[in-house]
This record gives C-alpha cells, sequence and structure tokens, in this order.
C-alpha cells in the first residue's frame, strides 16, 4: 500500500506541470527563433517540427497537476 | 388523527417543494439544459462553419497538390511534399527574416515610445484627458485607412511628409520616396506601424503605472531616493510584467501583419517589405498554389498559436499579481 503510494507520488512528482510547462514553451521559443534567424537553413528547415513539438507538449502538459 | 394529519402534510409540502423546483427548470416543455442549447447551437454552429470547417479543410488542402488555375486536374495527395518544399525555400526564409526584422524594430520603438508616453500621461497635468484622447486616436482608426491616408501623406510631390523633412534637411522633397526606395520602405512600414500602435502600448502601460501602490512611492522619499532610483527600483521592475504583456501582444499581430502594409507598399519595392502573410497571400491568390500556400499558412498557424500559449501564460502570472 505505502509502496504504491510512494510510486503514485514519485510519479506526481515526475509529472508537475511548471517543469514541463517552462520545457515546452523553451522549445516554442527556440522553434520561433530557428524559423526567423538568418544564419543556417538547416536550423529554419527543422524549426516547424520544433514549435510544433512544443505546442503539442504544452497542450498535454498543460493537463499536468500543479 | 393527528397521527394521520402528519405525514400528510409532509406529502404535500414534499410534493410542492418537488412540483415548484421543477417549474423554473421547464419553459414549455424544454429542460434548462435543452434551453442553454437552444441558446449556444447557433454560435456553435456558426463557430464550425467559419474557424473549425476552413481549417480543417485547409489542413487536408495542405497535403494535396491543388493549384486552382488547373483546377480540372484531379486533386494528387502528395504528403508532406509542400512542408518539405517550404521549409526548404531560401525565398520563404527571406520572407519570415524580414517580418523578424519589422515585428523587432516596431515592437521596440512601440515599447519605448508607448512606455515614455505612459509615464508623461501619469502625471496628472491640465488637459490630461484632451491629450489621452488625442493619442489614442491612430489606435482606433481602421489599418485600411491608416494605409490609404499614410500613402497620401508619403507621396513625393504633394505629400506633406516628404516637405516636413525637407524643412529639417534640405533636401529637395521630390527626391525621395519613402514608400518606393530600398533602403526607405521598411523603415516606413516601421514608423507607420508604431504610429497606429505606440497608443496600445502606453495604454497597457499606464495600467502598470496605475497598478503601484503609492505607499511605495512615499516610503521611496522617506528614504531620500532620488526620482531616477525611484525609477529603476520601482517603477520599472514593477510595469515589466506588464510591458513583457505588451511585447508578446504586439509581436504576434505585427507577425500576422498584412493590411497595412499591403496598403502601403504591396511589399515592394521588389520584396523589400515583402511580409510572410504577402507571401502567403501571394502564392494562394496570385500563383493559385492551393496546397503549398495552405501549408504555410498552417507553418504560420503553429507558430502564432505557440507564441499565443505563451502569450496566455504571461496574462495569467499578470493577473495573479
Amino acid at each position: 500500500m505505502s509502496g504504491s503510494a510512494g510510486a503514485k507520488s514519485g510519479m506526481s512528482r515526475w509529472f508537475l506541470r511548471g517543469p514541463w510547462e517552462a520545457g515546452a514553451m523553451t522549445l516554442i521559443g527556440g522553434g520561433i527563433v530557428m524559423l526567423v534567424q538568418p544564419w543556417s537553413i538547416d536550423l529554419y528547415s527543422y524549426s516547424f517540427a520544433t514549435i510544433l513539438a512544443g505546442t503539442v507538449g504544452y497542450v498535454i502538459v498543460s493537463h499536468f497537476p500543479e | 388523527m393527528t397521527t394521520i394529519s402528519q405525514p400528510d402534510n409532509a406529502v404535500i409540502a414534499g410534493m410542492s417543494e418537488s412540483a415548484r423546483s421543477r417549474a423554473p427548470r421547464r419553459v414549455r416543455g424544454l429542460s434548462d439544459r435543452a434551453i442553454a442549447w437552444l441558446f449556444v447551437a447557433p454560435t456553435i454552429a456558426l463557430l464550425l462553419a467559419i474557424n473549425i470547417f476552413p481549417l480543417i479543410w485547409m489542413i487536408r488542402l495542405s497535403f494535396t497538390s491543388l493549384n486552382l488555375s488547373m483546377s480540372y486536374l484531379p486533386l494528387r495527395f502528395v504528403g508532406l511534399d509542400n512542408f518539405t518544399d517550404i521549409l526548404g525555400d531560401e525565398d520563404v526564409w527571406f520572407r519570415l527574416q524580414t517580418t523578424a526584422q519589422f515585428v523587432i524594430w516596431s515592437v521596440t520603438l512601440q515599447v519605448i515610445i508607448g512606455f515614455g508616453l505612459a509615464l508623461l500621461i501619469n502625471r496628472q497635468f491640465r488637459g490630461h484627458s484632451f491629450w489621452t484622447t488625442i493619442i489614442l486616436l491612430p489606435m482606433m482608426l481602421s489599418p485600411a485607412v491608416v494605409g490609404n491616408f499614410w500613402t497620401l501623406l508619403l507621396q513625393p510631390q504633394i505629400g506633406p511628409f516628404n516637405y516636413l523633412i525637407s524643412l529639417f534637411t534640405g533636401v529637395p522633397p521630390s527626391s525621395f520616396s519613402m514608400t518606393g526606395q530600398v533602403s526607405l520602405a521598411p523603415w516606413t512600414i516601421v514608423l507607420v506601424d508604431t504610429w497606429m500602435w505606440a497608443p496600445y502600448v502606453m495604454l497597457i502601460c499606464l495600467a502598470g503605472l496605475r497598478s503601484i501602490p503609492d505607499y511605495i512611492y512615499e516610503a521611496a522619499e522617506v528614504d531620500r531616493a532620488s526620482a531616477w532610483r525611484q525609477f529603476w527600483s520601482i517603477t520599472l521592475p514593477m510595469t515589466v510584467p506588464f510591458l513583457m504583456l505588451a511585447v508578446l501582444f504586439r509581436a504576434i499581430e505585427n507577425f500576422k501583419m498584412f493590411d497595412m502594409v499591403n496598403l502601403l507598399t504591396s511589399g515592394g519595392p521588389g520584396s523589400t517589405t515583402e511580409l510572410v502573410s504577402i507571401t502567403l497571400k501571394r502564392a494562394a491568390f496570385e500563383k493559385w498554389r492551393t496546397g503549398y500556400s495552405s501549408a504555410l499558412a498552417i507553418i504560420l498557424f503553429v507558430t502564432v498559436f505557440g507564441a499565443a500559449n505563451i502569450y496566455v501564460k504571461a496574462l495569467n502570472k499578470v493577473k495573479q499579481r
């Protein structure tokens, strides 16, 4: 019983909204910078995938507990 | 007798209570839930028809090779080809850089001017309301109106703007064109956008300045803090969340900017002021590359949606203050 409670608290410690949201927002911001930066076309090519991953990630992690 | 009449009264009371509670719930045989749906349904139907359906249709088209100038050809599914084309196209990349430069310069100027105006308007002086109204006027105009009258103002032969510049610099008014010269056109769209939207930033900053309690300044006065010190230690840090909000909102809006720039320069001269929204319009309605332009629209939509998430998060932080 206490083991499952411990596992549960361990899981909820991993899936806290704050750090994941920050990570998703960093991904979105980084993707936007990659999209408009003037230095590398390779970065530009991967920008949309990065923004999409960040946005989808944000929608998911915003449902995590506080 | 009394033992029999008591339960009867309770039953009657119970019945009347349930009847009473049911009465407002039913209007001509409809439940509360049904009435709520009846009111909301037209809005939902309109939303689905105007927003959701075109979005889903556009997503579908972005995976096809549809070209409306050759719409007689059968619709061919091309997978992610349109996306890989766009994300390897240097022209679109350059247009995105132009858009970023426009966003950076216009938002920076709007924040500096807007914050400065907010600091001035925050002081109570004679004619304060009148000047606030005058400053807010450009923001209330339609971008189409702004684009048209600035086109007239910037006209090299008869426009007053060139005469004003010539008054200060001595350069003949008809010797330069603000919208027709490669070196000046990008600054012109920045200038007009700043003129129009700095008042909006001012309003947001004003809300931030008014939210600072007076007792903080009174405590600073007691500590003999100079006006400069008060600005750097109280005013600016406490207005930063509001400034961030203004920056995010204006950046998102300017990233999507189309109408005013289209009226002022149409993306010219050449493609100097061609923002990505103008590229999108050209691909969709001049080259008729519907599949390609749908894919570009989705890229822009996801970008704006992602940025809007950050904006909403910032907004909630400001609300919690």
